[in-house]
């Protein structure tokens, strides 16, 4: 495209759309905005989920194809790389819109069906499988007989409003944010309100921050705008350092202009001139993403300076950081922006009154920021009626584990884990038992499923002593060993704690060895070892109330939890492991017990020969035996043999 | 590398995480000379320096091998046994986790998400991310890359 129309499209969307006040548009103005949505077209478009989740599945492959595929059949047609709709174990999504006809999904669409589809499409057929669903569109006619994408049930229950955009629009593209209303919601805010009104607005909202502290929002800008200070920040925590837990890098990856427009709209409303994005290391795409759109956003002045002619000037910034857990902790995260190790700081004072270098700074959250321009578009009380009592708007989860589906959604706050799990994620993949569902990172808790009927909302959730998180939902099978998962937790947290108290430093370290105790089986243990095995419930118990109560930051005060409900809900599981040393999900190799088939075995004598510990008894050519006092599973036998004669349980 | 360090002439000490982040994306690890020079250059102690980067799990001291290669190791990939890779690997390079194999063709390291999650379990080389292999395929994968020639 030449630079000519580029510059165009700019002054018609900025002065056209973005200042538009009442939205309602002439028919030229209706008829350009009709194009730049791709609403209306005159050549096929082909859309493609290249996010994170599209790219695992091999995104890029198909789009090599489509490519080819299109320069073979002589076909034109536009290719838009779209973000994720958040339904990733569909990936790769491809979507595709004839001129005149609503646009279609198909689902899992690896290299090798993409001649098929394109085919079928571009002929007006449909191919027999891979059909999801198709979009509503009005004035565009239906393809027949096949579902709208919000009745299947990943998506019905949602109700998307972070997400409206999400794997529809292109992220690279500043236009398709704007013509669905982007920028609007900055344009009223600098223009119509002084800061402390936008405050209000967001206190009224009742938005609390995302990032699992469940904050008000309005409240902490206030305090921040009321500190005296000559220089105020903004600060965005992008850093998602749950394990689990991917919406945040999915908002930014599918819509980055959203959290773009919330956080100039939260600069100005705490009267800060520098905003900072912390992105989490590991998101290369988030970053690439970030940088392009915050440069489209300084090219149409939406940032910068002198926004909108209103005086305000904001600079946005991204910093990446350097992989440490504790950095998602809000004053850690300010040590680390300082050039420091992330270590936390104790509170109060508060970032607010002071944070980076001192100055009154505000952290929030992805989600939060992300809601922000929603609100100020259609006021507080739109957002206040989705929701539970003192848990107003949306959620988004991520879903991940051994559910049918993965991926992540938008739905009202307050819906159980069970609607979750069953009529979204459709139950649990091949057809196993639900063992529990984790919710809340490594320090967060796991859920049994009498408990599956407690409504995701902040109130519900601490009431049972659950901190919702980030909502990083990980949805575990019966084939999961509940000692060592609290064990892989617990070994993470003591990986991750800065060393900076030593409740947390060593409290976490002495719960791994006891843990570890449980979950191994040494070679041979001294009636000591033994006793202290036995008391490890306890010592865990005690360990974890010490902790909990005197660390300094949110990681320490939390890093028991994985244990302490485990030891709740699933408290024969530690018994069995600590006292009948077993451990009945075979998680736990060290515990497992080894038996010969002697129907199988033909008595080659190889294990034998291979077993270290002299465990396995039996002459050539007669079936063998296993001694189990002797046996340490170790496995080499059972890695031995040739005739699956061993088996383990 | 001259031309990172004229991007952060400030000698602030906010600059020193980005500078070593753009200095190892630049090189694969840092070394002692690196550190050094980023002392002399914004002026702050060497211990120092290397207090914030061994500090964040970012930081490599080691070289990295021709093909690097990231198991991750987050809760939804651990549970869908991404230590039978790790596993897998270290008998494989004959190596442990955080070093480089013999023939410097090979390093590999832990991470602790990609956010790859939905896709679990994840495996990286280089740019390319790799969803539910086997270990056949794994093992046919890294076999190929030792094999390859250029
Ligand atoms: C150990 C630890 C890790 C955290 N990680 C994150 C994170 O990855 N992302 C995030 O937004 N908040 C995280 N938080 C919460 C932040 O400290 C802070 O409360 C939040 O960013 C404030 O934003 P909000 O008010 O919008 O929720 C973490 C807290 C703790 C204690």
């Amino acid at each position: 495209m030449p630079t000519q129309a580029i510059t165009d499209n700019r002054a018609f969307l900025v002065e056209k759309v973005i200042k538009n006040y009442s939205g309602i548009f002439d028919a030229s103005t209706t008829e350009r905005v009709a194009v730049i949505r791709r609403d209306k077209i005159s050549r096929p478009v082909i859309y493609l989920g290249t996010g994170t989740s599209g790219s695992i599945s091999g995104a890029k492959a198909t789009l090599g194809k489509i490519n080819s595929y299109l320069s073979e059949a002589r076909f034109s047609a536009d290719i838009i790389e779209v973000g994720c709709t958040g339904f990733c174990s569909a990936e790769p999504l491809l979507d595709i819109q004839l001129p005149g006809k609503t646009r279609l999904s198909f689902r899992n669409v690896t290299e090798d069906k993409v001649e098929d589809i394109l085919n079928s499409v571009f002929h007006h057929t449909l191919p027999d499988d891979h059909i999801l669903g198709q979009y509503k569109q009005d004035g565009l006619e239906e393809w027949p007989n096949i579902p709208m994408l919000e009745q299947i049930s990943w998506f019905s229950l949602q109700r998307r409003h972070i997400l409206k955009n999400a794997g529809i629009i292109s992220p690279a593209s500043i236009e398709d944010y704007i013509v669905r209303g982007g920028y609007k919601s900055l344009y009223k805010t600098v223009l119509n309100y002084p800061a402390d009104k936008i405050c209000e607005i967001i206190e009224q909202s009742e938005l609390r921050g995302r990032g699992g502290g469940g904050y008000p929002t309005g409240k902490k800008w206030k305090v921040a705008l009321d500190t005296a200070g000559d220089q105020k920040f903004m600060i965005c925590n992008a850093d998602e350092s749950d394990p689990g837990a991917f919406m945040d890098r999915a908002v930014i990856e599918s819509d980055p202009h959203r959290v773009i427009e919330g956080i100039a709209i939260a600069a100005y409303a705490i009267g800060a001139s520098q905003a900072i994005i912390y992105v989490r290391t590991d998101y290369e795409n988030s970053l690439k993403i970030l940088e392009q759109a915050i440069g489209q956003a300084k090219d149409y002045g939406m940032i910068g300076e002198d926004i909108f002619g209103s005086g305000f000037n904001l600079s946005v910034s991204i910093r990446q950081g350097a992989g440490a857990f504790v950095c998602g902790e809000e004053t850690a995260l300010l040590s680390s922006l300082e050039g420091q190790r992330g270590l936390p700081r104790s509170k109060p004072p508060f970032p607010a009154e002071k944070g980076l270098w001192e100055h009154p700074t505000v952290i929030n959250n992805v989600e939060t920021l992300a809601n922000v321009p929603g609100i100020l578009e259609n006021g507080p009380g739109w957002f206040k009626a989705v929701g539970t009592k003192y848990s107003k708007g949306t959620k988004l989860f991520s879903i991940a584990g051994k559910s049918v589906y993965t991926g992540f959604i938008e739905v009202p706050m307050g819906l159980t884990f069970s609607t979750i799990i069953s009529q979204i994620a459709g139950g649990v993949k091949d057809g196993r038992a639900l063992k529990a569902v984790q919710l809340g990172g490594p320090s967060g808790v796991c859920i049994p499923p009498a408990d599956l009927e407690t409504p995701l909302d902040y109130e519900a959730l601490s009431d049972k002593g659950v901190n919702l998180g980030l909502g990083g939902l990980i949805i575990l099978d019966d084939k999961t060993c509940m000692v060592n998962l609290a064990r892989y937790f617990i070994e993470f947290l003591q990986n991750e704690s800065c060393g900076k108290c030593i409740p947390c430093r060593e409290g976490t370290s002495k719960m791994l060895d006891i843990l570890e105790g449980i979950t191994k089986r040494p070679k041979e243990e001294s009636t000591h070892e033994t006793l202290e095995r036995f008391k490890g419930v306890v010592q865990l118990e005690n360990l974890a109330s010490v902790i909990r109560d005197t660390s300094l930051c949110g990681l320490g005060r939390n890093a028991p939890n994985p244990v302490l409900s485990s030891l709740k809900w699933f408290r024969e599981e530690f018994e069995e492991h600590i006292f009948d040393r077993k451990c009945s999900a075979g998680v736990c190799h060290d515990l497992r017990s080894f038996y010969i088939d002697v129907d199988l075995c033909n008595g080659c004598n190889i294990c034998q020969k291979k077993c270290p510990e002299n465990a396995i008894v039996g002459s050539l050519k007669m079936p063998h035996f296993i001694i189990e006092s002797k046996c340490t599973g170790c496995a080499i036998c059972f890695d031995a043999c040739k005739f699956s004669a061993i088996f383990f349980k | 590398m001259d031309h990172i360090f004229e991007k952060y002439i400030l000698k602030k000490p906010e600059n020193l995480i980005p500078l070593l982040q753009e200095i190892q994306k630049e090189n694969g690890y840092l070394t002692d000379e690196i550190i050094e020079r980023v002392s002399a250059h914004l002026n702050i102690p060497t211990n120092k320096i290397y207090g914030v980067a061994t500090f964040y799990d970012q930081f490599r001291f080691k070289q990295k091998g021709k093909y690097h290669i990231q198991v991750c190791r987050g809760t939804s990939c651990y549970l869908c046994s991404s230590t039978s890779y790790l596993k897998e690997i270290e008998k494989l390079l004959k190596v442990k986790a955080g070093s480089l194999s013999r023939d410097k063709k090979f390093s590999f390291e832990t991470v602790s998400c990609m956010g790859g999650c939905s896709q679990s379990p994840v495996i990286r080389i280089n740019d390319k991310t790799y969803h539910h292999l086997s270990l056949a395929e794994l093992h046919t994968l890294i076999r190929s890359l030792r094999e390859k020639t250029e």
